[in-house]
Protein backbone atom coordinates (compact mmCIF):
# COMPACT_ATOMS: atom_id res chain seq x y z
CA UNK A 1 0.00 0.00 0.00
CA UNK A 2 2.99 2.15 1.26
CA UNK A 3 4.81 1.51 -2.08
CA UNK A 4 1.91 2.31 -4.46
CA UNK A 5 1.25 5.86 -2.53
CA UNK A 6 5.09 6.82 -3.43
CA UNK A 7 4.78 5.35 -6.24
CA UNK A 8 1.40 8.15 -7.31
CA UNK A 9 3.34 10.94 -5.87
CA UNK A 10 6.29 10.27 -8.15
CA UNK A 11 3.80 10.11 -11.18
CA UNK A 12 2.34 13.15 -9.83
CA UNK A 13 5.49 15.50 -9.48
CA UNK A 14 6.63 13.83 -12.73
CA UNK A 15 2.98 15.24 -14.91
CA UNK A 16 3.78 18.82 -13.17
CA UNK A 17 7.01 18.63 -14.85
CA UNK A 18 5.67 17.24 -18.26
CA UNK A 19 2.90 20.17 -17.99
CA UNK A 20 5.05 23.09 -17.42
CA UNK A 21 6.56 21.41 -20.59
CA UNK A 22 3.63 21.25 -22.31
CA UNK A 23 2.66 25.18 -21.30
CA UNK A 24 6.06 26.37 -22.56
CA UNK A 25 5.31 27.74 -26.11
CA UNK A 26 2.18 29.88 -24.27
CA UNK A 27 4.91 31.27 -21.71
CA UNK A 28 7.24 31.73 -24.48
CA UNK A 29 4.67 33.77 -26.23
CA UNK A 30 3.72 35.77 -23.27
CA UNK A 31 7.06 36.80 -22.34
CA UNK A 32 8.09 37.60 -25.73
CA UNK A 33 5.60 39.36 -26.17
CA UNK A 34 7.14 41.93 -23.94
CA UNK A 35 10.50 41.84 -25.07
CA UNK A 36 12.18 43.80 -27.96
CA UNK A 37 12.45 42.19 -31.19
CA UNK A 38 15.99 41.80 -31.55
CA UNK A 39 15.51 39.97 -28.63
CA UNK A 40 12.94 37.82 -29.51
CA UNK A 41 15.44 36.36 -32.64
CA UNK A 42 18.05 36.23 -30.15
CA UNK A 43 16.90 35.46 -26.89
CA UNK A 44 13.70 33.56 -27.47
CA UNK A 45 13.64 31.49 -24.16
CA UNK A 46 15.03 33.93 -22.05
CA UNK A 47 13.35 35.98 -19.68
CA UNK A 48 13.01 39.68 -20.42
CA UNK A 49 16.01 41.75 -18.82
CA UNK A 50 15.78 45.17 -18.54
CA UNK A 51 17.39 46.19 -21.74
CA UNK A 52 14.89 44.09 -23.25
CA UNK A 53 12.03 44.75 -21.54
CA UNK A 54 9.47 46.61 -23.61
CA UNK A 55 6.63 47.32 -21.36
CA UNK A 56 3.13 47.72 -23.45
CA UNK A 57 4.55 48.67 -26.17
CA UNK A 58 4.69 45.30 -28.43
CA UNK A 59 0.85 45.71 -27.62
CA UNK A 60 0.50 49.47 -28.27
CA UNK A 61 2.74 48.88 -31.64
CA UNK A 62 0.45 45.57 -32.68
CA UNK A 63 -3.15 46.70 -32.62
CA UNK A 64 -1.76 50.33 -34.24
CA UNK A 65 0.67 48.37 -37.01
CA UNK A 66 -0.54 48.04 -40.65
CA UNK A 67 -3.03 50.39 -42.22
CA UNK A 68 -5.85 48.23 -41.26
CA UNK A 69 -7.17 48.36 -37.32
CA UNK A 70 -6.53 45.55 -35.53
CA UNK A 71 -10.02 46.19 -33.26
CA UNK A 72 -11.88 46.07 -35.97
CA UNK A 73 -10.76 42.63 -37.11
CA UNK A 74 -11.53 41.67 -33.85
CA UNK A 75 -14.72 43.07 -33.39
CA UNK A 76 -15.26 41.06 -36.86
CA UNK A 77 -14.68 38.19 -35.78
CA UNK A 78 -16.62 38.33 -32.76
CA UNK A 79 -19.58 39.48 -35.01
CA UNK A 80 -19.08 36.50 -37.16
CA UNK A 81 -18.77 34.14 -34.44
CA UNK A 82 -21.58 34.63 -32.51
CA UNK A 83 -23.83 35.79 -35.03
CA UNK A 84 -22.96 32.55 -37.25
CA UNK A 85 -22.96 30.25 -33.91
CA UNK A 86 -26.67 31.83 -32.88
CA UNK A 87 -27.97 30.95 -36.64
CA UNK A 88 -26.87 27.64 -37.05
CA UNK A 89 -28.20 26.48 -33.35
CA UNK A 90 -31.52 28.36 -34.27
CA UNK A 91 -32.33 27.58 -37.80
CA UNK A 92 -30.56 23.49 -37.70
CA UNK A 93 -32.57 22.37 -34.47
CA UNK A 94 -35.53 23.26 -36.32
CA UNK A 95 -34.53 21.53 -39.63
CA UNK A 96 -33.60 18.80 -37.81
CA UNK A 97 -37.09 18.41 -35.42
CA UNK A 98 -38.50 19.30 -38.33
CA UNK A 99 -36.57 16.47 -41.02
CA UNK A 100 -37.42 13.61 -37.32
CA UNK A 101 -40.69 14.25 -37.24
CA UNK A 102 -41.95 14.96 -40.19
CA UNK A 103 -39.84 11.86 -42.39
CA UNK A 104 -41.15 12.20 -45.35
CA UNK A 105 -39.14 11.45 -48.78
CA UNK A 106 -37.65 15.42 -48.96
CA UNK A 107 -36.83 15.36 -45.57
CA UNK A 108 -34.60 12.10 -45.52
CA UNK A 109 -32.98 13.25 -48.82
CA UNK A 110 -31.78 16.58 -47.30
CA UNK A 111 -30.91 14.42 -43.54
CA UNK A 112 -28.51 12.37 -45.90
CA UNK A 113 -27.03 15.03 -47.90
CA UNK A 114 -26.24 16.76 -44.06
CA UNK A 115 -24.79 13.28 -43.29
CA UNK A 116 -23.10 13.27 -46.90
CA UNK A 117 -21.78 17.08 -46.55
CA UNK A 118 -19.63 15.80 -43.47
CA UNK A 119 -16.91 13.90 -45.02
CA UNK A 120 -16.65 16.70 -47.88
CA UNK A 121 -13.27 18.16 -47.01
CA UNK A 122 -13.30 22.20 -47.34
CA UNK A 123 -10.89 22.25 -50.28
CA UNK A 124 -13.55 20.67 -52.52
CA UNK A 125 -15.79 23.61 -52.45
CA UNK A 126 -13.71 26.09 -51.55
CA UNK A 127 -13.76 28.02 -54.90
CA UNK A 128 -17.01 27.92 -56.29
CA UNK A 129 -18.30 28.69 -52.62
CA UNK A 130 -16.40 31.36 -52.31
CA UNK A 131 -17.55 32.42 -56.09
CA UNK A 132 -21.17 31.85 -55.25
CA UNK A 133 -20.90 33.91 -51.61
CA UNK A 134 -19.40 37.05 -54.13
CA UNK A 135 -22.25 36.75 -56.69
CA UNK A 136 -25.16 36.48 -54.09
CA UNK A 137 -23.13 39.79 -52.17
CA UNK A 138 -22.80 37.08 -48.93
CA UNK A 139 -18.82 38.48 -48.53
CA UNK A 140 -19.69 40.47 -45.58
CA UNK A 141 -19.54 39.72 -41.99
CA UNK A 142 -23.02 40.49 -41.92
CA UNK A 143 -24.02 37.77 -44.46
CA UNK A 144 -21.47 35.37 -43.87
CA UNK A 145 -23.01 33.60 -40.94
CA UNK A 146 -25.54 32.32 -44.37
CA UNK A 147 -22.06 30.56 -45.42
CA UNK A 148 -21.33 29.20 -41.99
CA UNK A 149 -24.99 28.08 -41.82
CA UNK A 150 -24.89 26.20 -45.01
CA UNK A 151 -21.29 24.74 -45.21
CA UNK A 152 -21.76 23.68 -41.28
CA UNK A 153 -25.53 22.47 -41.51
CA UNK A 154 -24.13 18.90 -41.84
CA UNK A 155 -22.86 18.46 -38.21
CA UNK A 156 -25.16 20.60 -36.64
CA UNK A 157 -28.06 18.82 -37.82
CA UNK A 158 -27.01 15.38 -37.79
CA UNK A 159 -26.02 16.07 -33.87
CA UNK A 160 -29.78 17.87 -33.09
CA UNK A 161 -31.22 14.74 -35.20
CA UNK A 162 -29.76 12.27 -32.88
CA UNK A 163 -31.16 13.95 -30.00
CA UNK A 164 -34.23 14.68 -31.17
CA UNK A 165 -35.14 11.00 -31.85
CA UNK A 166 -34.63 10.02 -28.40
CA UNK A 167 -37.42 12.80 -27.05
CA UNK A 168 -40.81 10.82 -26.46
CA UNK A 169 -43.30 11.72 -28.81
CA UNK A 170 -45.79 11.58 -26.00
CA UNK A 171 -44.89 15.18 -24.86
CA UNK A 172 -45.17 16.72 -27.87
CA UNK A 173 -48.76 15.29 -28.28
CA UNK A 174 -49.74 16.08 -24.86
CA UNK A 175 -48.76 19.93 -26.20
CA UNK A 176 -50.95 19.49 -29.23
CA UNK A 177 -53.94 18.16 -27.24
CA UNK A 178 -53.63 21.23 -25.33
CA UNK A 179 -53.54 23.51 -28.35
CA UNK A 180 -49.95 23.98 -28.68
CA UNK A 181 -49.19 24.58 -32.30
CA UNK A 182 -45.59 23.77 -34.19
CA UNK A 183 -44.12 27.01 -33.08
CA UNK A 184 -45.19 26.97 -29.91
CA UNK A 185 -44.22 23.68 -29.00
CA UNK A 186 -40.67 23.74 -30.68
CA UNK A 187 -40.03 26.73 -28.54
CA UNK A 188 -41.39 26.68 -25.46
CA UNK A 189 -41.10 22.65 -24.94
CA UNK A 190 -38.28 21.05 -27.38
CA UNK A 191 -35.81 23.72 -27.98
CA UNK A 192 -35.36 23.53 -23.56
CA UNK A 193 -35.38 19.98 -23.81
CA UNK A 194 -32.11 20.40 -26.54
CA UNK A 195 -30.04 22.13 -24.15
CA UNK A 196 -26.96 19.47 -23.56
CA UNK A 197 -26.81 19.33 -27.48
CA UNK A 198 -27.46 22.98 -28.00
CA UNK A 199 -24.38 23.87 -25.95
CA UNK A 200 -22.21 20.95 -27.53
CA UNK A 201 -22.96 22.34 -31.20
CA UNK A 202 -22.40 26.21 -29.86
CA UNK A 203 -18.87 25.19 -28.39
CA UNK A 204 -18.37 22.88 -31.79
CA UNK A 205 -19.14 25.99 -33.91
CA UNK A 206 -17.93 28.76 -32.03
CA UNK A 207 -13.88 27.28 -31.39
CA UNK A 208 -14.49 26.13 -35.58
CA UNK A 209 -15.82 29.82 -36.81
CA UNK A 210 -13.39 31.89 -34.23
CA UNK A 211 -10.37 30.01 -35.45
CA UNK A 212 -11.09 29.57 -38.96
CA UNK A 213 -8.74 31.33 -41.75
CA UNK A 214 -9.27 29.71 -44.92
CA UNK A 215 -13.12 30.16 -45.67
CA UNK A 216 -13.72 33.72 -44.43
CA UNK A 217 -10.43 34.79 -46.02
CA UNK A 218 -12.05 33.38 -49.63
CA UNK A 219 -15.80 34.71 -49.01
CA UNK A 220 -14.88 37.85 -47.52
CA UNK A 221 -14.05 41.23 -49.11
CA UNK A 222 -10.93 40.97 -47.96
CA UNK A 223 -9.58 45.23 -48.63
CA UNK A 224 -13.05 45.94 -46.43
CA UNK A 225 -13.15 42.98 -43.94
CA UNK A 226 -10.95 40.98 -42.13
CA UNK A 227 -10.92 38.91 -38.94
CA UNK A 228 -8.40 38.01 -36.45
CA UNK A 229 -6.76 34.96 -38.07
CA UNK A 230 -6.58 37.14 -41.45
CA UNK A 231 -5.11 39.94 -39.61
CA UNK A 232 -2.19 37.99 -38.14
CA UNK A 233 -1.32 36.37 -41.56
CA UNK A 234 -1.60 39.71 -43.37
CA UNK A 235 1.06 41.39 -40.75
CA UNK A 236 3.07 38.13 -41.05
CA UNK A 237 2.81 37.88 -44.65
CA UNK A 238 2.72 41.16 -46.53
CA UNK A 239 5.61 43.18 -44.38
CA UNK A 240 8.98 42.60 -45.55
CA UNK A 241 10.18 43.62 -41.98
CA UNK A 242 7.87 41.75 -39.75
CA UNK A 243 7.60 43.52 -36.16
CA UNK A 244 7.89 40.27 -34.15
CA UNK A 245 6.91 41.58 -31.05
CA UNK A 246 3.63 43.06 -32.17
CA UNK A 247 2.82 39.65 -33.31
CA UNK A 248 3.54 38.24 -30.54
CA UNK A 249 1.15 40.72 -28.53
CA UNK A 250 -1.42 40.01 -31.13
CA UNK A 251 -1.33 36.61 -30.48
CA UNK A 252 -1.83 36.52 -26.64
CA UNK A 253 -4.76 39.18 -27.20
CA UNK A 254 -6.37 36.45 -29.62
CA UNK A 255 -5.66 33.29 -27.59
CA UNK A 256 -6.77 35.01 -23.95
CA UNK A 257 -10.35 35.26 -24.79
CA UNK A 258 -10.40 31.56 -25.69
CA UNK A 259 -8.11 30.48 -22.49
CA UNK A 260 -10.40 32.55 -20.27
CA UNK A 261 -13.70 30.70 -22.27
CA UNK A 262 -11.93 27.10 -21.82
CA UNK A 263 -11.17 27.74 -18.20
CA UNK A 264 -14.83 28.60 -17.12
CA UNK A 265 -16.44 26.77 -18.70
CA UNK A 266 -14.20 23.75 -19.08
CA UNK A 267 -16.37 20.78 -19.21
CA UNK A 268 -18.80 21.89 -21.57
CA UNK A 269 -16.30 22.44 -23.74
CA UNK A 270 -14.73 19.03 -23.94
CA UNK A 271 -17.74 17.39 -23.75
CA UNK A 272 -18.89 19.41 -26.61
CA UNK A 273 -15.90 19.58 -29.18
CA UNK A 274 -15.34 15.96 -28.43
CA UNK A 275 -18.86 14.52 -29.01
CA UNK A 276 -18.37 16.14 -32.31
CA UNK A 277 -16.15 14.80 -33.42
CA UNK A 278 -16.82 11.03 -32.03
CA UNK A 279 -20.45 11.23 -33.73
CA UNK A 280 -18.98 12.62 -37.23
CA UNK B 1 -55.86 -5.32 -31.06
CA UNK B 2 -52.85 -4.36 -30.30
CA UNK B 3 -52.00 -3.62 -33.72
CA UNK B 4 -55.37 -1.63 -34.07
CA UNK B 5 -54.00 0.71 -31.20
CA UNK B 6 -50.53 1.58 -32.60
CA UNK B 7 -52.49 1.93 -36.06
CA UNK B 8 -54.88 4.79 -34.68
CA UNK B 9 -51.98 6.00 -32.61
CA UNK B 10 -49.69 7.09 -35.30
CA UNK B 11 -53.24 8.59 -37.42
CA UNK B 12 -53.08 10.51 -34.20
CA UNK B 13 -49.45 11.03 -34.18
CA UNK B 14 -49.74 12.45 -37.99
CA UNK B 15 -52.66 14.90 -37.37
CA UNK B 16 -51.49 16.10 -34.09
CA UNK B 17 -47.46 16.14 -34.81
CA UNK B 18 -46.76 15.24 -38.24
CA UNK B 19 -48.99 17.39 -40.56
CA UNK B 20 -49.52 20.55 -38.59
CA UNK B 21 -45.06 20.67 -38.36
CA UNK B 22 -45.24 19.83 -42.45
CA UNK B 23 -47.54 22.79 -42.89
CA UNK B 24 -44.59 25.11 -41.25
CA UNK B 25 -42.11 24.19 -43.69
CA UNK B 26 -41.07 27.16 -44.65
CA UNK B 27 -40.47 28.32 -41.19
CA UNK B 28 -38.65 25.00 -39.87
CA UNK B 29 -36.55 23.81 -42.64
CA UNK B 30 -36.60 26.21 -45.30
CA UNK B 31 -33.68 28.60 -44.19
CA UNK B 32 -31.43 25.47 -43.39
CA UNK B 33 -32.56 23.93 -46.64
CA UNK B 34 -31.63 27.47 -48.67
CA UNK B 35 -28.27 28.37 -46.78
CA UNK B 36 -27.36 24.41 -47.28
CA UNK B 37 -27.96 24.50 -51.15
CA UNK B 38 -26.15 28.10 -51.56
CA UNK B 39 -23.05 26.44 -49.21
CA UNK B 40 -22.57 23.49 -49.82
CA UNK B 41 -25.10 21.71 -52.33
CA UNK B 42 -24.67 24.44 -55.25
CA UNK B 43 -20.78 24.26 -54.93
CA UNK B 44 -19.90 20.63 -54.47
CA UNK B 45 -21.97 19.67 -57.96
CA UNK B 46 -20.29 22.99 -59.85
CA UNK B 47 -16.91 21.90 -58.32
CA UNK B 48 -17.60 18.31 -59.78
CA UNK B 49 -18.79 19.72 -63.21
CA UNK B 50 -15.75 22.67 -62.94
CA UNK B 51 -13.18 19.24 -63.19
CA UNK B 52 -13.51 18.74 -66.32
CA UNK B 53 -13.62 22.13 -67.52
CA UNK B 54 -11.01 24.63 -68.17
CA UNK B 55 -11.40 27.91 -66.61
CA UNK B 56 -10.06 30.78 -64.94
CA UNK B 57 -13.55 31.83 -63.21
CA UNK B 58 -16.91 29.99 -63.16
CA UNK B 59 -18.55 31.61 -65.71
CA UNK B 60 -15.72 30.86 -68.79
CA UNK B 61 -15.49 27.44 -67.96
CA UNK B 62 -15.65 24.81 -71.23
CA UNK B 63 -15.73 21.27 -71.08
CA UNK B 64 -12.50 19.62 -71.55
CA UNK B 65 -13.51 15.75 -70.27
CA UNK B 66 -10.73 14.31 -68.53
CA UNK B 67 -7.91 16.51 -69.17
CA UNK B 68 -7.57 17.91 -65.91
CA UNK B 69 -7.24 14.46 -64.50
CA UNK B 70 -4.98 13.74 -66.54
CA UNK B 71 -2.63 16.42 -65.36
CA UNK B 72 -3.54 15.84 -61.87
CA UNK B 73 -1.81 12.50 -62.06
CA UNK B 74 1.05 13.75 -64.13
CA UNK B 75 1.64 16.48 -61.85
CA UNK B 76 4.75 15.55 -59.49
CA UNK B 77 3.91 17.98 -57.20
CA UNK B 78 0.69 16.66 -56.76
CA UNK B 79 2.32 12.94 -56.04
CA UNK B 80 4.93 14.16 -54.02
CA UNK B 81 2.49 16.36 -51.60
CA UNK B 82 0.40 12.86 -51.45
CA UNK B 83 3.04 10.75 -50.48
CA UNK B 84 4.31 12.99 -47.93
CA UNK B 85 0.79 13.96 -46.35
CA UNK B 86 0.82 9.61 -46.23
CA UNK B 87 4.25 9.94 -44.35
CA UNK B 88 2.80 12.91 -41.95
CA UNK B 89 -0.12 10.86 -41.67
CA UNK B 90 0.93 7.59 -40.27
CA UNK B 91 3.85 8.71 -38.15
CA UNK B 92 1.38 11.01 -36.19
CA UNK B 93 -0.93 8.77 -36.13
CA UNK B 94 1.68 6.36 -33.91
CA UNK B 95 3.15 9.41 -31.95
CA UNK B 96 0.46 11.03 -31.19
CA UNK B 97 -1.97 7.69 -30.05
CA UNK B 98 0.92 6.08 -28.16
CA UNK B 99 1.49 9.68 -26.08
CA UNK B 100 -2.12 9.91 -25.51
CA UNK B 101 -2.82 6.52 -24.42
CA UNK B 102 0.19 7.10 -22.12
CA UNK B 103 -1.24 10.23 -20.76
CA UNK B 104 -4.74 9.07 -20.48
CA UNK B 105 -3.52 5.27 -18.56
CA UNK B 106 -1.38 7.63 -16.09
CA UNK B 107 -4.27 9.83 -15.64
CA UNK B 108 -6.52 7.14 -14.68
CA UNK B 109 -4.44 5.71 -11.82
CA UNK B 110 -5.99 7.80 -9.22
CA UNK B 111 -3.36 10.23 -9.01
CA UNK B 112 -3.70 13.81 -7.49
CA UNK B 113 -4.23 16.80 -9.39
CA UNK B 114 -4.83 14.46 -12.83
CA UNK B 115 -8.19 17.04 -13.56
CA UNK B 116 -5.25 19.79 -13.44
CA UNK B 117 -3.26 17.91 -15.99
CA UNK B 118 -5.93 17.40 -18.25
CA UNK B 119 -6.78 20.85 -18.57
CA UNK B 120 -3.70 21.68 -19.22
CA UNK B 121 -3.46 19.21 -22.12
CA UNK B 122 -6.57 19.95 -24.01
CA UNK B 123 -5.78 23.50 -23.87
CA UNK B 124 -3.99 23.47 -27.00
CA UNK B 125 -6.52 22.07 -28.84
CA UNK B 126 -8.87 25.24 -28.61
CA UNK B 127 -6.07 27.14 -30.35
CA UNK B 128 -6.46 27.91 -34.66
CA UNK B 129 -4.28 26.81 -36.88
CA UNK B 130 -2.66 30.14 -37.69
CA UNK B 131 -2.06 31.02 -34.67
CA UNK B 132 -0.37 27.79 -33.83
CA UNK B 133 1.68 28.25 -36.87
CA UNK B 134 2.63 30.91 -35.97
CA UNK B 135 3.66 29.79 -31.96
CA UNK B 136 5.76 26.99 -32.95
CA UNK B 137 7.33 28.71 -36.17
CA UNK B 138 8.93 31.35 -33.31
CA UNK B 139 9.86 28.09 -31.42
CA UNK B 140 11.74 26.46 -34.08
CA UNK B 141 13.32 29.14 -35.37
CA UNK B 142 14.36 30.53 -31.35
CA UNK B 143 15.98 27.08 -31.41
CA UNK B 144 17.06 26.59 -34.91
CA UNK B 145 18.84 30.09 -35.20
CA UNK B 146 21.40 29.04 -32.67
CA UNK B 147 22.74 26.40 -35.27
CA UNK B 148 22.56 28.86 -38.16
CA UNK B 149 19.62 27.52 -39.94
CA UNK B 150 15.58 27.25 -40.08
CA UNK B 151 12.95 25.70 -40.77
CA UNK B 152 12.28 26.54 -43.67
CA UNK B 153 15.69 25.58 -45.35
CA UNK B 154 15.36 21.47 -44.09
CA UNK B 155 12.83 19.56 -45.05
CA UNK B 156 13.67 16.98 -42.22
CA UNK B 157 13.22 20.01 -39.77
CA UNK B 158 10.05 20.85 -41.20
CA UNK B 159 8.58 17.72 -41.39
CA UNK B 160 9.69 16.88 -37.33
CA UNK B 161 8.55 20.70 -36.70
CA UNK B 162 5.11 19.82 -38.56
CA UNK B 163 5.02 16.35 -36.54
CA UNK B 164 5.35 17.99 -33.41
CA UNK B 165 3.24 20.85 -33.64
CA UNK B 166 -0.05 18.26 -34.55
CA UNK B 167 1.12 16.12 -31.59
CA UNK B 168 0.84 19.01 -29.07
CA UNK B 169 -2.16 19.84 -30.39
CA UNK B 170 -3.69 16.80 -30.54
CA UNK B 171 -2.55 14.17 -27.68
CA UNK B 172 -5.16 16.60 -25.26
CA UNK B 173 -8.04 15.92 -27.58
CA UNK B 174 -7.16 11.84 -28.05
CA UNK B 175 -6.45 11.76 -24.27
CA UNK B 176 -10.12 12.73 -23.44
CA UNK B 177 -11.40 9.77 -25.65
CA UNK B 178 -8.87 7.48 -23.96
CA UNK B 179 -9.75 8.55 -20.68
CA UNK B 180 -13.49 8.01 -21.12
CA UNK B 181 -12.92 4.57 -22.51
CA UNK B 182 -10.55 3.73 -19.99
CA UNK B 183 -13.15 4.72 -17.14
CA UNK B 184 -16.04 2.44 -18.47
CA UNK B 185 -13.58 -0.77 -18.42
CA UNK B 186 -15.35 -3.00 -15.49
CA UNK B 187 -13.46 -2.49 -12.31
CA UNK B 188 -13.92 -6.64 -11.63
CA UNK B 189 -12.84 -7.47 -14.37
CA UNK B 190 -9.68 -5.66 -13.77
CA UNK B 191 -9.69 -7.02 -10.17
CA UNK B 192 -10.11 -10.41 -11.63
CA UNK B 193 -7.24 -10.68 -13.68
CA UNK B 194 -5.46 -9.58 -10.53
CA UNK B 195 -6.51 -12.38 -8.84
CA UNK B 196 -5.43 -14.40 -11.47
CA UNK B 197 -2.17 -13.77 -11.13
CA UNK B 198 -1.82 -11.00 -13.88
CA UNK B 199 0.66 -8.29 -13.86
CA UNK B 200 0.52 -4.80 -14.86
CA UNK B 201 1.47 -5.24 -18.23
CA UNK B 202 -0.60 -8.61 -18.93
CA UNK B 203 -3.77 -6.41 -17.29
CA UNK B 204 -3.11 -4.17 -19.82
CA UNK B 205 -2.17 -6.06 -22.66
CA UNK B 206 -4.87 -8.47 -22.41
CA UNK B 207 -7.60 -6.79 -20.85
CA UNK B 208 -7.84 -3.01 -21.36
CA UNK B 209 -6.64 -2.93 -24.75
CA UNK B 210 -9.15 -5.16 -25.93
CA UNK B 211 -12.02 -3.55 -24.03
CA UNK B 212 -10.86 -0.10 -24.64
CA UNK B 213 -10.53 -1.10 -29.40
CA UNK B 214 -14.05 1.49 -29.76
CA UNK B 215 -11.87 4.28 -28.43
CA UNK B 216 -8.82 3.03 -30.31
CA UNK B 217 -10.15 2.77 -33.59
CA UNK B 218 -12.06 6.48 -33.16
CA UNK B 219 -8.84 8.38 -32.14
CA UNK B 220 -7.17 6.21 -35.26
CA UNK B 221 -9.34 7.83 -38.08
CA UNK B 222 -9.35 10.76 -36.08
CA UNK B 223 -5.96 11.35 -36.60
CA UNK B 224 -5.91 10.11 -39.77
CA UNK B 225 -8.47 12.34 -41.07
CA UNK B 226 -7.14 15.79 -39.18
CA UNK B 227 -3.67 15.00 -40.72
CA UNK B 228 -5.19 14.31 -44.48
CA UNK B 229 -6.84 17.38 -44.16
CA UNK B 230 -4.43 19.58 -42.28
CA UNK B 231 -4.09 23.00 -44.24
CA UNK B 232 -3.45 26.24 -41.43
CA UNK B 233 -0.27 24.78 -40.01
CA UNK B 234 1.02 23.36 -43.09
CA UNK B 235 0.18 26.90 -44.61
CA UNK B 236 1.80 29.20 -41.44
CA UNK B 237 4.84 26.61 -40.67
CA UNK B 238 6.64 26.53 -43.53
CA UNK B 239 4.28 26.60 -46.58
CA UNK B 240 6.06 24.18 -48.21
CA UNK B 241 9.65 25.17 -48.14
CA UNK B 242 11.89 24.42 -49.20
CA UNK B 243 11.43 24.68 -52.55
CA UNK B 244 13.13 22.05 -55.01
CA UNK B 245 13.20 23.17 -58.82
CA UNK B 246 12.90 20.20 -61.12
CA UNK B 247 14.86 20.28 -64.67
CA UNK B 248 11.48 20.10 -66.65
CA UNK B 249 10.81 23.23 -64.89
CA UNK B 250 8.16 21.50 -62.25
CA UNK B 251 8.45 22.97 -58.67
CA UNK B 252 8.24 20.48 -55.85
CA UNK B 253 7.58 22.09 -52.18
CA UNK B 254 9.08 20.00 -50.34
CA UNK B 255 7.04 20.06 -47.18
CA UNK B 256 3.54 20.88 -48.48
CA UNK B 257 0.73 18.34 -47.88
CA UNK B 258 -2.79 17.65 -50.13
CA UNK B 259 -4.75 20.84 -48.54
CA UNK B 260 -1.92 23.03 -49.27
CA UNK B 261 -0.92 21.66 -52.57
CA UNK B 262 -4.90 22.21 -54.11
CA UNK B 263 -4.98 25.45 -53.09
CA UNK B 264 -1.55 26.50 -54.49
CA UNK B 265 -2.53 25.01 -57.59
CA UNK B 266 -6.08 27.35 -57.56
CA UNK B 267 -4.20 30.58 -56.29
CA UNK B 268 -0.70 30.65 -57.45
CA UNK B 269 -1.41 30.28 -61.28
CA UNK B 270 -5.50 31.07 -62.30
CA UNK B 271 -4.57 28.91 -65.68
CA UNK B 272 -4.06 25.92 -62.95
CA UNK B 273 -7.42 25.91 -61.88
CA UNK B 274 -9.24 22.97 -63.72
CA UNK B 275 -6.42 20.79 -62.18
CA UNK B 276 -7.02 22.30 -58.83
CA UNK B 277 -10.61 21.42 -58.78
CA UNK B 278 -9.73 18.11 -60.31
CA UNK B 279 -7.33 17.28 -57.94
CA UNK B 280 -10.08 19.03 -55.08
CA UNK B 281 -12.16 15.90 -56.20
CA UNK B 282 -9.77 13.41 -56.17
CA UNK B 283 -9.23 14.72 -52.23
CA UNK B 284 -12.55 14.65 -51.71
CA UNK B 285 -12.66 10.72 -53.09
CA UNK B 286 -9.91 9.89 -50.53
CA UNK B 287 -11.50 11.74 -47.76
CA UNK B 288 -14.52 9.83 -48.32
CA UNK B 289 -13.03 6.64 -48.36
CA UNK B 290 -11.07 7.23 -45.43
CA UNK B 291 -14.60 8.12 -43.95
CA UNK B 292 -16.12 4.92 -45.28
CA UNK B 293 -13.71 2.61 -43.62
CA UNK B 294 -14.26 3.90 -40.84
CA UNK B 295 -18.15 3.51 -40.97
CA UNK B 296 -17.96 -0.16 -41.54
CA UNK B 297 -15.12 -0.91 -38.94
CA UNK B 298 -17.57 0.61 -36.23
CA UNK B 299 -20.35 -1.25 -37.66
CA UNK B 300 -18.75 -4.16 -37.81
CA UNK B 301 -17.40 -3.71 -34.30
CA UNK B 302 -20.82 -2.92 -32.90
CA UNK B 303 -22.45 -6.15 -34.81
CA UNK B 304 -19.82 -8.08 -33.18
CA UNK B 305 -20.83 -6.88 -29.59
Amino acid sequence: MKRDHVRKTILSVLFVVICIIYLMPIFTVLMNSFKTNSAINTETFAFPTEQSFTGADNYVNGINVGEYPFLKSAGYSLLITISSAALILVCTSMAAWYISRVNSIFARIVYYLCVFSMVVPFQMVMFTLAKTANTLHLDSPFTIPVIYLGFGAGLAVFMFAGFVKGIPLEIEEAAAIDGCGPVRTFFLIVFPMLKPVLISVGVLEIMWIWNDYLLPYLVLDRTKYKTIPIHIQYLQGSYGHVDLGAVMALIVISITPIVVFYLTAQKYIIKGVVEGAVKG
Amino acid sequence: MKRRTKSTNSALSATLIRRPIQRMFPLFLLPTFVAFCIGFVYPFGKGIYLSFCRFTTTSNARWIGLDNYIKAFKDASFVYAFKYTVLVAIVSLIVINVLAFAVAYALTRGIKGSNSFRTVFFMPNLIGGIVLGYIWSMIFSGILSRYGTSIVLSTTYGYWGLIILMAWQQIGYMMIIYIAGLQSVPGDLIEASKIDGANGWHTLWHITIPTIMPAITICTFLTLTNSFKLFDQNYVLNGGQPFVFMADGTVIRSTEMLALNIYNTFYLNANSRGTGQAKAVLFFVLVAAIALIQFSATRRKEMQQ
